[in-house]
């Protein structure tokens, strides 16, 4: 009985220290969650005339992939992404961030093109806006133009199938 | 020359005031990144860190103190943007409050217990009745005359 109090301190102590060793510092949800989606006033990477138009993409709900040729995991997700935009009906667009058209162009021609548009931020402060950490980051975007999820990282199948299309079923 | 001497100390003295704007514009900004975390490498702050993306938030800093945004002006633009975790000092909050004060309460609680523990060893149980005291008084009675010379 002497030692009953001691230990629980203990043992609260040690389940809270250990708990707090599983979690992943970096996963934080973003700052604009349910926040409106900053401005993307950038020139398409198909076509540098046209600006992205966030406006028109009203009433829908898609993915922005932030993306770049230099991004190593990027060239993975990809195909990947090609495929389940297809076979889900999520249309996903690209933000081709603090990267050179031609090497974009050609990653896409390699790699496949899950994009229906990618704007340009070639100084990345689009990115900033968006509260970007690294690439590859994948945002969803919901019919009011709100952002309702972002995933740090790489899409893999599993990212896609219990992170990104739950909330895109929930908000749809 | 009288007229043109006066235009170069006007020339000059601009010239001076401005360098002084930029000085202070350049020690805002340094102070600033000393207060802001790099969103990659987040042990380091934006002035520490050699990321790309702590040089992009560097220039963001510099661009917005040259339009005339205030010191807080800029931390509410970066926290909008990568939320208060950007704080390298993070804020008095509700939700920090426990952060803040954990370890004055920690100190405070162990003080309480070392005062709680001390007392219980100083001071006695329980009076004694004055049957107890009696038995006490003879055992000491007797021991005193066992131990006499």
């Amino acid at each position: 009985m002497r030692f009953a109090l001691p230990l629980a301190i203990f043992l609260a102590l040690a389940v809270m220290l250990g708990l707090g060793l599983q979690r992943d510092p970096r996963a934080l949800q973003t700052a604009l969650l349910d926040q409106p989606a900053p401005a993307i006033a950038r020139p398409l990477l198909e076509d540098p005339q046209q600006q992205f138009d966030l406006a028109s993409l009203r009433g829908k709900v898609w993915l922005l992939n932030v993306w770049a040729s230099w991004c190593a995991p990027c060239r993975q997700e990809l195909p990947l992404l090609v495929e389940f935009s297809r076979r889900d009906q999520v249309p996903v667009y690209g933000l081709n961030y603090k990267d050179q058209p031609e090497k974009a162009k050609a990653l896409l021609r390699v790699a496949g093109n899950p994009y229906v548009a990618s704007a340009v931020d070639a100084d990345g402060r689009t990115g900033m806006d968006f509260g970007i950490q690294g690439v590859p980051e994948t945002f969803v975007i919901d019919g009011q133009g709100r952002v309702r999820y972002r995933h740090l990282g790489p899409v893999t199948a599993e990212v896609w199938q219990q992170k990104l299309l739950p909330v895109v079923k929930a908000v749809q | 020359m009288k007229i043109r001497q006066t235009m170069v100390l006007i020339a000059w003295a601009a010239m001076a005031l401005q360098a002084r704007a930029d000085d202070s514009l350049a020690q805002r900004e340094g102070a600033l990144a000393a207060k802001l975390r790099c969103v990659v490498c987040q042990n380091q702050t934006v002035a520490e860190s050699q990321a790309p993306i702590a040089k992009d938030m560097r220039q963001e800093i510099k661009a917005q103190l040259a339009q005339g945004r205030s010191d807080a002006e800029v931390v509410a633009f970066f926290e909008q943007r990568y939320g208060s975790f950007v704080r390298y000092t993070p804020p008095w909050r509700p939700s920090t409050w426990l952060l803040w004060c954990g370890p004055f309460l920690a100190v405070f609680a162990g003080f309480a217990l070392l005062r709680r523990t001390l007392k219980k060893r100083t001071t006695v149980a329980a009076p004694l009745t004055p049957a107890e005291r009696a038995r006490a008084n003879d055992w000491l009675q007797s021991s005193d005359e066992e131990n006499r010379p």
